[in-house]
């Protein structure tokens, strides 16, 4: 009977098999593992995203992102301050190829239709492929608000010929051959561009179809293959071809500080009353803020535009009961001791002095504690200013704004600024955002010597120079005449160091300029002091000094010198 | 030049002009000062501000407490070890708690000010903590740790101030700490005896108190200053029973990956799980939002919102709180007729007085304009022409919106603990989705409502019943008249189906056995099968069982539950008075993108500056923009690098284009200064928000920073 445990092999009829179904059918009431397949189950992350993503385990409490976003792009329908404001994606992207002389040829192109609007070859399909899933999201939000949803291929339609046309009026010199790259690297990046010419043709479409429907695998490989070439072309060659015409080529004098803002001021601003419209809608924020702050937040403003101004006019109008302190972050010498300093010495009268900010903090903040009613206010213009960057600097800074009745208004410019802040320092902070476009000009944020402005025509370093040239001896003139020539007859030896001290001795000797090395050394350390030269030591250990000013500029002050 | 500008100084001080003045108050910046109730506003606003900070601080303690109570015992037990003979005969390692927090480092600081407490009152008087800040080296360390120990007993104790003063003055040694320790533990002092629990004193184990050093952050400390204090710690193990504790924000492995083995050898390491802040969060919500005590109400898109900043930036249930704060602040400045969002008894009081203002008000908010067309026409005379009138429906009107909140959430939950049971929780995991979606628009229309209810239709009994009885709990605690009745319905429900048990037996499936293998010879086809199949299914109209009768049944009676009293809250009359709904403000305040802000402005100027000659078709920049538009769109067209005089000679190209054409040769190069001179003034504007910087790598050459907008 060795049949019986063995395995049966029996005919089944279909009766058989359909009863076995139904059976289990019916049986599901107490097995849930049959359920999922009898009823479909509709989760919302199912219905919104394509089939893809279901098998991935989404985790727990994360809300669905498509939700999140959705959400997050609506409310600019009840909030008519943020209108058509440009997505992240959009944003933050790589880089892509740019060609040489571009930029001249859009400027002429747009010179020629004044008034109107130029289409900018904008991310030729960079964009839109970035990332397929985000176009999708996108999606959501270019249909109610479609800022840069269809862009007109301003490459594609251009060709080759009408493009070197375009360029003539534009450029001054065109045959002066102007680009630092050999002309077969040129060549070369024609051939990139006549590339880009054809690439709009293909992801147009897939653009075209990302927006308005969800990517189907097909051409989610595409893009991506695309932005991979793209962003390996982008970042291949370390040569970026950009002209070798310098600002020397303009015939116009180089403007000091007054002459350049006489100039502005005379400029008659434009918009003068959008703007001032503008700036009168941020001004009805005053009594709100005034209410926050004193419910423990602090204000934090940002946007396009100096707000130095619509912050002096809040601390006119609000503060005047108040004792404040107004802070320029973008000073180039402020420190946290200055800040701390005036708090403790000048609101606080306090005449001691403190081993560490750390000590003058829990000052402040044991006083400002036995004292609840008295109210300070801080209001920095610029906290993400060169100076207060630092992480120690926010960190105090953050310190200070938690107690209670201690009140900050600070405004940020710099793009990346809020890095500056961790999630502790957050919190600290407790910022309420508000976004305070002006359209001002930075005049006074961009005044300082640090700024590009000045280094670029570098006055101040000229008046400085000319100004202690003129009340030296002739005999230290003559000193300082001799360096300069020498650097200047050597301007164009790449590998100049300078000249070393036992030269300069003997020169400045036949010259009858000094009799002994020190009294050179005397005259050098007062050239060093107002850092007219600079001394290095080189490899062999000798002493070598530099002038350190570009050479152009070296001729003025010589002639002057003599 | 006004008075804060300056060449030479960054900080203006100004003092008020007299300190005496009588300042305005607080709450006279509520509101825009048309109305006269701003004060009561702002009062109803602290109170219930004061209320959620209280309720979760409340409630952090409670979900701690398992945690802080483990942290104790784990504590005490060692103290036992340290005074028996473990400690003499040698054993180094010391006993260290890793606390594990969750990555919301904020939300720390309460957690451990408990537990010090705690300890403190319970344990040992001997609790330093430290912050990763003060700690950067090895000798900061142990002058923290010192500070905080004999400082505080210098404090209690003012014979040995000064000498401890100059201790910490000069270098201090964990030696110091051993001799500091022995002086206590021989002169037991007046402090100890004040401090300590008399339960402590009565074993006479003074000098077994443990010394507990906490590390608040752990992931920020200083590697060889940690490194180095442990091993020195370690040397002292027999004279000192110090215990760690890690506050460590990430996992237990952080401890393997920072410390070499020769150092974590040294450390006995228990770890401990707080709780993580997604339930907190949870809890937040099932103790302070969804429930009819609390007046102010959040619009589901408002929530949303919240929730998502909470998961997709910080995890802190504090700035969670922070925002819920924000909101009520916001809606109390905002609606006027906030007024009437407090309790019952107090808002019936104000709407009696409501002035003339708001009742106009009352008139036009969208949902009482509803309500007004669903009235009889004369009525609707009566409410639009009689202030008195519309003042008593008012009334009415709250009593109702206020009986609607006690329905609604009992019923929410009941539907919460049904639905949450089911796979895949087809209506959302945690009760604020449920809420959310029922607040949005009517949750019976919804394709999850009804998968969750076919799935509801297949529940076994035992499951049924057990849920059906958590309702009853739920419903028990609600006290409408309303509730009592569904309760009592529900318990019905429930005896029924017990009672089921005791009869069910009779009905035993006995006709499926029937239809046997008659055609076993038949070959299968599949079309056959197909049509025999739907066959089937078309004559299984079979008779149900009593039980599934009565499940059905139900199913029903919550199905109507649901419709009677999960209508969305945007429908109720008056609902404005109570609901916050602007998201756009909140998450603007909370939630901003400076970045995305500047370069908004920079290329569709038109967005902010409303003058048609700078309006374009599809959001392109006109000629006309202003100048620093003009140069970031040009600046875009570049590479890394940007030449300075090829730049300058678009920007002229583009800006005098818009200019007349006939340049006046006699003043031909003022202009061109001009131009030069913004040109500059815009590049350094530029460099000042970050978009180029100067560049040594070729003259005249700015390079270029973002690759963005392009």
């Amino acid at each position: 009977m060795t049949q019986k445990q063995s395995l049966e092999v029996r005919f089944v009829a279909d009766e058989d098999v359909l009863d076995h179904i139904v059976e289990k059918q019916q049986d599901v009431k107490a097995d849930h593992g049959g359920v999922q397949t009898l009823v479909t189950l509709k989760t919302p992350q199912k219905s919104k995203t394509s089939a893809e993503e279901d098998d991935e385990e989404q985790d727990e409490d994360v809300l669905n992102e498509q939700t999140y976003v959705e959400v997050l792009g609506t409310d600019t329908q009840d909030e008519s301050e943020s209108g058509a404001l440009a997505g992240g994606s959009s944003v933050f992207t790589f880089q892509t190829i740019k060609r040489a002389k571009k930029m001249s040829r859009i400027a002429s192109e747009w010179a020629r239709t004044p008034g109107k609007s130029v289409t900018f070859c904008s991310s030729d399909t960079n964009e839109d492929s970035a990332s397929p899933t985000r176009a999708t999201k996108k999606s959501v939000n270019q249909n109610k608000t479609p800022q840069k949803g269809k862009k007109v291929q301003f490459i594609s339609t251009t060709p080759h010929r009408l493009r070197k046309r375009m360029s003539a009026p534009a450029l001054r010199s065109e045959s002066e051959s102007d680009f630092s790259p050999s002309n077969s690297e040129e060549d070369e990046a024609e051939e990139l561009e006549s590339k880009q010419d054809v690439q709009p043709k293909t992801p147009s479409k897939t653009t075209a179809s990302a927006l308005y429907k969800t990517p189907s695998k097909k051409n989610k490989k595409l893009p991506e293959s695309d932005l991979v070439d793209e962003y390996f072309e982008a970042h291949s060659s370390s040569k970026v071809l950009t002209s070798d015409r310098t600002l020397q080529k303009l015939q116009t004098p180089q403007l000091d500080r007054e002459t350049l803002l006489s100039l502005l001021a005379e400029k008659p601003q434009c918009y003068a009353e959008e703007i001032k419209q503008l700036n009168e809608k941020h001004e009805k924020n005053f009594n709100k803020w005034m209410l926050q702050l004193h419910m423990g937040f602090n204000i934090l403003i940002f946007g396009l535009g100096s707000k130095k101004l619509l912050l002096e006019k809040f601390r006119r109008s609000m503060l005047s009961d108040f004792d404040h302190l107004v802070v320029n972050g973008f000073f180039p010498s402020m420190t946290l001791k200055l800040i701390l300093n005036s708090i403790t010495g000048d609101i606080l009268e306090h005449d001691g002095t403190f081993r560490n900010p750390s000590d003058q903090i829990d000052f402040i903040v044991n006083t400002l504690k036995e004292d609840p009613d008295n109210h300070i206010f801080l209001i920095i213009n610029n906290i993400d200013g060169a100076m207060l960057r630092g992480d120690r600097n926010q960190q105090a800074l953050g310190q200070l704004a938690s107690i209670p009745n201690m009140h900050l208004v600070a405004s940020i410019d710099h793009i990346n600024a809020p890095l500056i802040w961790d999630q502790a320092k957050m919190s600290l902070f407790n910022w309420l955002w508000y976004e305070t476009t002006t359209y001002m000009p930075y005049t006074e944020e961009t005044s300082y010597e640090n700024s590009l402005l000045v280094q670029q025509t570098g006055a101040l370093a000229l008046s400085s120079l000319t100004h202690v040239l003129r009340s030296l001896t002739p005999n230290a003139r003559g000193i300082f005449r001799l360096l300069a020539e020498f650097q200047l007859e050597n301007k164009d030896n790449p590998a100049y160091t300078g000249l070393s001290f036992q030269d300069f001795y003997q020169r400045c000797r036949e010259s009858f300029l000094v009799n002994s090395d020190i009294t050179l050394r005397t005259q050098l350390t007062e050239f060093r002091d107002h850092k007219l030269i600079r001394t290095k030591k080189g490899a062999d250990g000798v002493e070598y000094l530099l002038i350190p000013q570009e050479k152009n500029r070296l001729q003025l002050p010589r002639e002057n010198a003599a | 030049m006004n008075e804060t500008s300056s060449v030479s100084k960054g900080c203006f001080v100004f003092k008020s002009a007299s300190r005496k003045r009588k300042r305005q108050g607080v709450d006279g910046y509520m509101g825009d000062g048309s109305d006269d109730n701003g004060k009561d506003r702002f009062r109803i606003c602290q109170d219930l501000r004061e209320t959620v900070q209280q309720h979760t601080e409340v409630l952090q303690d409670q979900l701690n407490k398992k945690v802080l109570d483990d942290l104790v015992q784990f504590i005490k037990k060692h103290e036992l070890c340290n005074s028996s003979d473990v400690r003499r005969q040698g054993a180094r390692e010391i006993p260290t708690a890793a606390l594990m927090l969750g990555v919301n480092v904020p939300d720390h600081t309460m957690t451990f000010r408990s537990l010090c407490n705690l300890l403190q009152e319970s344990v040992t008087p001997f609790v330093v903590s430290l912050h990763a800040k003060g700690c950067a080296t090895v000798k900061f360390l142990i002058q923290r740790v010192l500070e905080q120990l004999m400082g505080r007993g210098m404090a209690l104790d003012e014979e040995q101030d000064d000498e401890t003063a100059l201790h910490l003055n000069t270098q201090c040694s964990i030696g110091d700490l051993c001799q500091w320790y022995n002086s206590v533990k021989i002169r037991p002092h007046r402090i100890l005896e004040r401090s300590i629990k008399p339960e402590v004193k009565n074993n006479g184990l003074y000098w077994s108190l443990p010394i507990v050093v906490i590390f608040k952050d752990f992931e920020a400390f200083n590697l060889q200053a940690l490194q180095d204090f442990i091993l020195i710690c370690s040397q002292y193990t027999q004279e000192l029973p110090l215990i760690f504790i890690f506050g460590i924000a990430t996992s237990p492995i952080t401890i393997q990956h920072r410390l070499p083995h020769s150092v974590s050898s040294l450390l006995c390491i228990e770890v401990f799980h707080s709780l993580s802040c997604t339930q907190h969060l949870a809890c937040v919500f099932d103790k302070l939002i969804l429930t009819s005590k609390f007046p102010f109400k959040l619009s589901s898109r408002v929530i949303q919102v919240l929730i998502g900043i909470f998961l997709y930036h910080d995890f802190s249930v504090q700035s969670f709180v922070k925002g819920l704060q924000l909101s009520m602040l916001e809606h109390f400045n905002s609606q006027p007729l906030s007024v009437l969002c407090c309790k019952k008894q107090e808002a019936l009081l104000r709407a009696k007085t409501l002035s003339q203002k708001n009742v106009e008000r009352i008139r036009h908010l969208p949902s009482f304009m509803r309500y007004v067309e669903t009235q009889e026409p004369q009525d609707q005379v009566l409410l639009l022409t009689s202030d008195e009138h519309v003042k008593e429906v008012c009334q009415k009107l709250l009593k109702n919106l206020h009986k609607y909140h006690k329905n609604y959430y009992p019923i929410l939950q009941c539907l919460y603990s049904l639905t949450s049971l089911l796979p895949k929780c087809p209506m959302g995991k945690h009760i604020r989705e449920l809420h959310v979606t029922c607040n949005e628009k009517n949750v019976w229309e919804m394709e999850e409502y009804h998968s969750a209810m076919q799935l509801l239709r297949i529940l076994a009994k035992d499951e049924l019943v057990a849920a059906l009885r958590e309702c009853a709990g739920i419903l028990k605690s609600a006290n409408t008249k309303k509730m009592q009745n569904v309760l009592k319905q529900v318990d019905e429900f429930v005896v029924r189906l017990e009672e089921l048990d005791n009869l069910h037996t009779e009905d035993l499936p006995g006709d499926d056995v029937a239809c046997s293998r008659k055609d076993i010879q038949r070959r299968t086809d599949l079309h056959y099968l197909q049509k025999s199949l739907l066959e089937k299914e078309s004559r299984k109209t079979r008779k149900m069982s009593s039980f599934e009768i009565l499940r059905n049944e139900v199913l029903q009676y919550i199905d109507e539950l649901v419709r009677e009293y999960l209508t969305p809250a945007e429908l109720q009359p008056l609902s404005e008075v109570c609901y916050y709904s602007s998201s756009g403000v909140l998450r603007q305040r909370l939630n901003a993108a400076p970045r995305t802000s500047i370069q908004a402005a920079l290329s569709h100027p038109f967005h902010y500056l409303q003058n048609e000659a700078l309006k374009t078709n599809d959001g392109t920049v006109s000629s006309n923009a202003p100048d620093l538009c003009i140069i970031y769109k040009l600046h875009l067209e570049c590479g890394r690098l940007i030449n300075l005089y090829d730049w300058l000679e678009a920007f002229v190209t583009v800006s005098s284009a818009t200019e007349d054409k006939e340049a006046d040769s006699e003043e031909y190069n003022k202009p061109k200064n001009l131009k030069n001179a913004c040109f500059i003034q815009a590049v350094s504007e530029m460099e000042f928000l970050g978009f180029v910087k100067s560049t040594k790598q070729k003259t005249d050459h700015v390079a270029r920073l973002t690759w963005g907008g392009c």
